[in-house]
């Protein structure tokens, strides 16, 4: 096989799996309770330093990610207790106070000065191995392996649990859900908290790569909010292809055109998607249609 | 009468994936008739008036409109055309005073080409419209935030929303709901001058009772399909209508 | 609330205009007239009459007013498009178009500030509102997430490609002749916008803004273009936005990838809230509070951003309807003490 159609092929589908993983929560937030929570990229870039500081105190690693998830989970549930429960249902209010929280965490993190090389965390396998004769590291695979377990759990918990049906019901029907007995703000809350987990398990998998930089809150954030739109909003399944059709075109081009058009393909993808379907590949059509 | 149907539907089907929610119903119109559209909660009513109107697109299906096809026409242009509709669930444009409720479709390009010319004021015009459904003359409410009506106001104010627009086909869906009898009461006459001003009427009702004092002929729907049409009487005579729709009544 | 001395009673100051206002005007009162006009003509005047201090204020003073009414055009912007429901969390977008749009006409084709502003706030709005226009179709908060990326991507795809200057921005453009003009060019927009929004949103065409707010389905049922509208809504407030990019440009004589930063967001943002949102007073008076607080803890680096975070946050939960409308509520419940007459006091 032609090397570069290989390494577009193994690092697309790595590519691919990491921007799934850094949308999985923000995706599932607002699938589940409506809430596009804006501090999802604080809390990612939280979820790196909480589990670096962990890794200070002495925890191994698995051990510091673990509780990390714990942690920022409960965040997510204390987030939506204070700052969301009070404003719920006013979409503009919504919208700019999770923003707010976003913005502050990265902030202050860039104001204590945590933006030198020493933060990083550690990969949690080392080495590399070689597919289709490109070599990749076992972190990267580990992603894919993350990626596609999340998202197969997920599916199985919304389908198949009792609180993950009820979940399900609360997104469609908030009266009706009501009425069987399941609290609006209990299960919003839980879709917070799992949500900011899921941010925080992305951050544990994805930043070993790389050190911790302040702006990869805001890239976070971005990523997610690139995929859930060309994938289209309230859809599992449009958010799967929108982190592979992103995932392979990013590394497409960069290893075809050269790698600083990488970039050019986010907007490019969004502008498009704007233009011919705004309601995203899979987006159920959010236009004006008026139920039974 | 003129022959020529004001409004014909031929087919007109909407899947909402697998469900079928309005399933081949064919309808025509003639200028000055008032229908009433009646099935059970469910039944496709609503849908079919958003078919009808260009809220959703049909799956398959065409609808004329003064002989014109207008299937792929936005719902704004069919306001234009002179077809304007009420909402089940009457929501006013909350934070404006109740009677600017009435100034925004008075602006239309509709409303400036038939009323523009009879009333001087936007405003003026748009309190004369509150009077004709029903709101008290000289009254504050007219003044008040829509947010802060009662429901039945919410109804009547909706109805002035529809004409203020001057359509030649007025459609209502679900009007009597949520109503006090005196306020059906109150509306009636109402009804009964746009039918003598020529317009033509379609009404979605579960109030047959009152239902049956405006209209003329009955559209019954049962699980998205039409299962009989003729003038009210015929209608409620069919069993199988009783059936369906009022089975629990009759016994 | 102190007691009342005896023989006083309190009585609303508002009481006289009150009474007064369906009546003839003339006869209020100096005190009534004072108290209308006060808040009114001080605030403006002092604006007016800044600039001709010239030299007896600090340079560095004349740079925070101009940041501040830049921001308050942001503001006004934001305010506009908040009013018809869309929420923008990426001023920078408007503001960065204009801003490259006139950095371009000048760097490249040599065009004069007196060319490349007017054309710019124009152009840059247009163009923002051909991107934006496909998803005014959409509801919900598709448009706050996209107006939030846009920027950002814009900025990364200039400085991976290299266009328009790339990291390096384009810089040596021709300035503005001196800050007396530069002071009023940016005080004559942010009131000229002030004013044309406050009269739009009285008139029966800013009333469809408010109505696709609160309820876009009978908008379109009552025969109107809900997506032409709002790219209406959106063109009219990208066009301060822009003017204050193609300000801002020629100012510091440079345009690069900041004019996409994320202060050009969240500043207007924050202001719009803590001032209040739908009054457009509210984010101007918000403008005026923010800036000169920023500049304030310039020195604590980016300690400065959370503080308006906080500051966002606690408005939005706390007071929502901003610190303008809270103000002028608590104006016109002042109260004065007024004797009670003999005849009262006797019985």
């Amino acid at each position: 096989m032609d090397g570069l159609l290989a390494s577009t092929l193994v690092f697309g589908l790595v590519s691919a799996a990491t921007l799934l993983l850094t949308a999985l929560g923000f995706s599932l937030t607002f699938g589940l309770s409506g809430v596009a929570n804006f501090a999802h990229g604080g809390l990612y870039l939280l979820s790196g330093f909480t589990a670096w500081m962990l890794m200070k105190l002495g925890l191994p690693f698995l051990a510091a990610a673990a509780l990390t998830v714990a942690l920022v989970g409960a965040l997510g549930a204390l987030l939506y207790r204070v700052v969301i429960m009070p404003v719920r249902g006013i979409v503009l209010a919504e919208v700019i106070s999770t923003f707010a929280v976003g913005v502050a965490i990265i902030e202050f993190f860039r104001w204590k000065g945590f933006t030198t090389y020493d933060y990083a965390l550690p990969e949690l396998v080392e080495g590399s191995v070689e597919l289709l004769g490109v070599s990749v590291d076992w972190q990267r695979l580990l992603i894919v392996a993350i990626a596609l377990a999340l998202t197969l759990g997920l599916w199985a918990f919304t389908h198949w649990t009792k609180i993950g049906l009820a979940l399900r019901g609360m997104s469609q029907d908030e009266y009706t859900a009501l009425s069987v007995g399941i609290e609006s703000d209990w299960a919003a809350m839980l879709s917070l908290a799992l949500g900011s987990a899921l941010a925080a398990v992305a951050a544990v998998v994805l930043l070993p790569l790389g050190i911790i930089s302040i702006n990869s809150g805001y890239d976070a954030l971005l990523v997610a909010l690139a995929v859930t739109v060309l994938g289209g909003l309230e859809s599992t399944a449009g958010m799967i292809i929108g982190s592979l059709v992103l995932g392979f075109a990013v590394t497409a081009t960069g290893n075809y055109i050269g790698p600083r058009w990488g970039e050019v393909v986010y907007l490019g993808a969004i502008v498009l998607v704007l233009a011919f379907r705004p309601s995203g590949l899979l987006g159920a059509s959010k236009e004006l249609e008026e139920r039974v | 009468m003129s022959a020529e149907p004001i409004l014909r539907a031929e087919g007109l089907t909407k899947a909402f994936g697998k469900m079928l929610a309005v399933c081949d119903v064919s309808l025509e119109l003639r200028p000055g008739q008032a229908l009433g559209i009646i099935g059970p909660n469910g039944s496709g009513k609503s849908t079919l008036i958003n078919l009808i109107t260009g809220f959703v697109r049909p799956t398959s299906g065409r609808v004329f409109f003064k002989g014109e096809d207008v299937t792929r026409v936005p719902p704004h242009r069919r306001v234009d055309l002179g077809m304007a509709r009420s909402f089940q669930m009457a929501r006013p444009f909350y934070g404006l005073p109740v009677f600017k409720n009435v100034v925004v479709p008075l602006t239309s390009r509709r409303a400036r080409r038939h009323l523009g010319q009879e009333f001087g004021d936007r405003d003026e015009a748009a309190v004369h419209l509150l009077e004709d459904v029903g709101f008290e003359r000289d009254s504050a409410i007219p003044t008040k935030r829509a947010g802060e009506l009662p429901h039945g106001y919410l109804k009547r104010l909706e109805l002035a929303r529809v004409l203020a627009l001057d359509p030649d086909l007025v459609i209502l869906d679900e009007l009597f709901s949520g109503m006090s009898m005196s306020e059906i009461a109150g509306i009636l006459p109402l009804l009964e001058r746009i039918k003598a001003a020529g317009k033509t009427l379609v009404m979605v009702e579960h109030r047959l009772r009152e239902l049956f004092r405006v209209v003329d002929s009955v559209v019954m729907l049962q699980f998205g399909e039409k299962i009989a049409e003729g003038t009210p009487e015929q209608v409620m005579a069919r069993p199988d209508v009783i059936e369906a729709y009022l089975g629990a009544e009759v016994k | 609330m102190s007691k009342v001395p005896h023989g006083f009673r309190r009585e609303r100051v508002d009481r006289g205009v009150a009474v007064r206002t369906r009546d003839v005007f003339a006869l209020a009162s100096g005190r009534d007239l004072a108290w209308l006009l006060l808040p009114r003509v001080l605030p403006l005047a002092a604006l007016l009459a800044f600039p001709l201090l010239g030299s007896r204020v600090s340079g560095y003073g004349q740079t925070v007013v101009l940041n501040t009414l830049v921001v308050a055009l942001l503001a006004l912007s934001w305010d506009l498009l908040a009013s018809a429901g869309l929420v923008s969390l990426g001023q920078a977008f408007f503001f960065g178009l204009g801003g490259y749009v006139a950095g371009y006409l000048n760097a490249r084709l040599g065009l004069p500030p007196a060319v490349t502003i007017p054309v710019a706030t124009v152009a840059g709005a247009a163009v923002a509102t051909v991107v934006l226009f496909p998803l005014l179709r959409l509801r919900g908060i598709y448009f706050g997430m996209i107006t939030f990326a846009l920027p950002l991507l814009l900025m990364r795809v200039v400085e991976s490609t290299g266009l328009l200057g790339g990291t390096e921005g384009l810089s040596g453009l021709t300035p503005l002749p001196s800050r007396t003009v530069e002071l009023y060019l940016v005080l004559a927009a942010a009131l000229v916008t002030l004013v044309a929004f406050r009269r739009l949103g009285t008139s029966d065409y800013g009333l469809l803004f408010q109505a696709i707010r609160d309820n876009d389905r009978a908008v379109i049922a009552s025969g109107f273009d809900l997506q032409r509208r709002k790219a209406q809504v959106v063109f009219l407030a990208a066009l301060p936005a822009a003017f204050a990019g193609a300000f801002v440009t020629h100012r510091y004589q440079f345009v690069g990838m900041p004019a996409f930063a994320l202060d050009y967001s969240t500043l207007p943002l924050t202001s719009a809230v803590i001032g209040g949102p739908g009054s457009f007073f509210g984010p101007v008076v918000g403008s005026f509070i923010l800036v000169p607080l920023s500049e304030l803890l310039r020195e604590f680096g980016s300690l400065r951003v959370v503080v308006y975070s906080a500051m966002l946050l606690a408005f939005t939960i706390g007071l929502p309807e901003g610190l303008f409308r809270f103000a002028a509520r608590k104006w016109s419940q002042l109260e004065r003490l007024v004797p009670i007459e003999e005849t009262t006091r006797e019985r």
